[in-house]
């Protein structure tokens, strides 16, 4: 059976953004005026029952972060993780530019199954566009009586605000989110106690991603077997998948979780193979957080499971792949910077120590690296990993140990040789560039 | 948290005793408008928990002045009813607030890794030659600071340069120099905008 776009059927034609398509063509708000019909309890136990995973990167089963919410405490919040900031990843980038409807139902059906009245939508700050589209589709929903007060002449009460961040990855990890949502610095806390329990304003929170929260309109709609009939075991619905670097079609696909890797990367419907004629070296399965995997690896199946199953995770889903010109020290760098920027700095592992690596890969980089800064590089990701609050710290020691793990060749070369092995003329050639 | 040493509009290095996050400026209060704006996004959150809107507070200050000063943080601590060093805490932190002058355009070329496998660097590049200025300088005319951020999350459309809050996306490095032609020239009609429009 062929699979049908659930989530993102129309993204592509005109206007596909504005309540009236919503509504007319996509079934909108269908599934909250069914939720009100039902229990609150009986949500929880048909999203519990569909198996939807959180798509935000851990796939942890979203109907049971619902249930441990605690219900006992008054007001309870949802908090929408929009931080989209995982390099690789821009699927929720998409789905709220163009189909914002979709969230804000399932927002207001997420509030209504665990009780609470108000829903935040925490947007990066870069998405200025998309909040602009987001917020003038609020104002209507508010105005056609999908929110505020007694919705659907249900009684129920349903406030949905976007709150703008100002450049914080870290503010994607939950309880950073909900410390900047508070007016703070983006940075993690001691867990537990869990949001579910004290999160926003030390009051019960459940944080969910763009994507998990616009998968619950269709499973209330359809059913919670009709969602998990659309996927593997335990990996059910539909997802996602980001596909950029260098493919022919880069851009964010829609497919159940059957679909392989290799499919992704050479289908038609999909990213149509390498770009150029160059050959495949490997690809970043899940945003940058994750381990790579090579051609052998890509016969699994894109689950959550699947990519587990092949050495890697399947995190955001942002799918980077990389040709044969790509420098593994060079990627390793690159990604480093990254992380060495974004880090809160709250934990000395990851602040500290991802400023070592990257200032080992830059020398190594630099062709001024020597023999034992590649067990260097080893010991100090290794110092990094599980030593911090939040999986930030995992994250940045990640590219650093895959690319050792698989390209340690490369890092070698780069010491013998006293330069960079594969400059390729998509980089700078100017080392000034390269801090 | 920017640990970025070529990064002058946030410096993150100084000694306790030369700290000193932005200069005083000039005397500040939010405008009518930016006033009622900010009076209107506080009632989004609990009473008890104005320090939510800081954020908020920080942009509208930020547009009004182009940059946030003492003084701008010490008015937004009045606003919120918190102390001026929990607000500098905030502005420290988050790297889209500007403690120094920025120039009208600030070009955001995004430099992490899907960005730079399409020819980030060499974008980067080709507007730092054209300018005459390094990432995180502004130019002698005030009109274009360069700054490198990381990943934007277009990167199906890369490279992506974000220009204040307009996108640009698919810049190859080759047409990085016509761009800021095109800007000077035709302003925000310069842009590919952000997805739909840039998709065929």
């Amino acid at each position: 059976m062929a699979f049908e776009p659930v989530l993102t059927s129309f993204v592509r034609e005109p206007n596909a953004h504005t309540l009236d398509f919503y509504l007319q063509r996509a079934r909108g708000y269908e599934g909250l005026r069914k939720a009100l019909t039902l229990q609150p309890n009986d949500l929880i136990e048909m999203v519990k029952a569909s198996g939807l995973r959180g798509r935000g990167g851990a796939g942890f089963p979203t109907g049971l972060k619902w249930q441990f919410v605690d219900k006992k405490a008054e007001p309870r919040y949802i908090a929408c993780n929009a931080d989209e900031s995982e390099p690789g990843t821009f699927k929720d980038h998409v789905l709220m530019e163009r189909n914002p409807h979709l969230l804000i139902e399932g927002c207001v059906i997420s509030c209504y199954a665990i009780g609470a009245k108000v829903a935040y939508i925490y947007i990066r700050g870069e998405f200025f566009h998309v909040q602009q589209i987001l917020e003038a589709e609020i104002e209507k929903a508010y105005k056609a009586g999908f929110l505020g007060k007694n919705i659907l002449g249900s009684g129920f009460d349903c406030d949905v605000y976007v709150h703008r961040g100002a450049g914080a990855y870290e503010a994607g990890e939950e309880t950073a989110l909900i410390e900047s949502l508070e007016g703070k610095r983006a940075q993690p806390r001691i867990k537990p106690p869990f949001p579910a329990v004290a999160g926003l304003y030390q009051k019960p929170t459940a944080v969910n991603n763009v994507e998990t929260l616009c998968n619950v309109p269709p499973i209330v709609l359809n059913g919670a077997e009709w969602f998990a009939g659309l996927g593997p075991e335990k990996n059910g619905g539909p997802k996602l998948y980001c596909i950029s670097g260098h493919v022919k079609r880069p851009g964010v696909y829609e497919a159940s979780m059957h679909t392989t890797l290799r499919e992704l990367i050479y289908g038609e419907p999909f990213a149509q193979g390498m770009a150029g004629g160059k050959k495949f070296k490997a690809i970043i399965p899940g945003g940058s957080s994750v381990p790579l995997l090579l051609d052998e690896h890509l016969d699994a199946p894109a689950s959550f499971d699947g990519v587990q199953k092949a050495g890697s995770l399947l995190g955001s889903a942002g799918l980077i792949v990389l040709d044969e010109t790509v420098c593994m020290v060079w990627l390793a760098m690159n990604l480093l910077h990254f992380y060495r920027h974004e880090s809160c700095g709250k934990c000395t592992p990851c602040r500290e120590g991802g400023n070592w690596l990257y200032q080992l890969l830059q020398r190594m980089e630099a062709g001024e690296g020597r023999m034992k800064d590649i067990d260097l590089l080893f010991g100090v990701a290794n110092n990094i990993v599980g030593k911090t609050l939040c999986a930030f710290g995992d994250a940045a020691a990640t590219p650093v140990l895959t690319t050792l793990k698989l390209f340690r060749h490369e890092f070698e070369a780069h010491v013998k040789e006293g330069r960079c092995t594969l400059p390729s003329e998509w980089r700078s050639k100017h080392p000034v560039l390269a801090h | 948290m920017s640990f970025h040493p070529q990064m002058e509009y946030a410096p993150a290095h100084f000694h306790r005793s030369e700290r000193k996050l932005a200069d005083e400026g000039p005397p500040f209060t939010y405008t009518p408008e930016n006033q009622a704006k900010f009076d209107d996004n506080v009632t989004r959150y609990p009473a008890d928990q104005r320090k939510s809107a800081i954020l908020f507070a920080l942009y509208l200050a930020q547009g009004q002045q182009g940059y946030i000063t003492g003084n701008a943080m010490a008015f937004v601590a009045g606003q919120i009813g918190c102390s001026r060093a929990d607000v500098e805490d905030v502005v420290s932190y988050y790297t889209m607030f500007y403690t120094k002058p920025v120039g009208k355009r600030v070009l955001n070329v995004c430099r992490t890794l899907s960005c730079a496998l399409l020819g980030a660097e060499r974008v980067t590049e080709a507007l730092s030659a054209k300018l005459g200025i390094k990432p995180g300088q502004t130019t002698p005319d005030g009109e274009f600071t360069l700054i490198e951020v990381e990943c934007l999350g277009a990167c199906d459309r890369a490279p992506v340069v974000m220009v204040n809050d307009d996108w640009h996306e698919r810049l190859a490095p080759e047409q990085a120099g016509q761009f800021i032609d095109d800007l000077k020239a035709r302003g925000s009609a310069a842009f590919t905008g952000c997805h739909l429009k840039v998709e065929k």
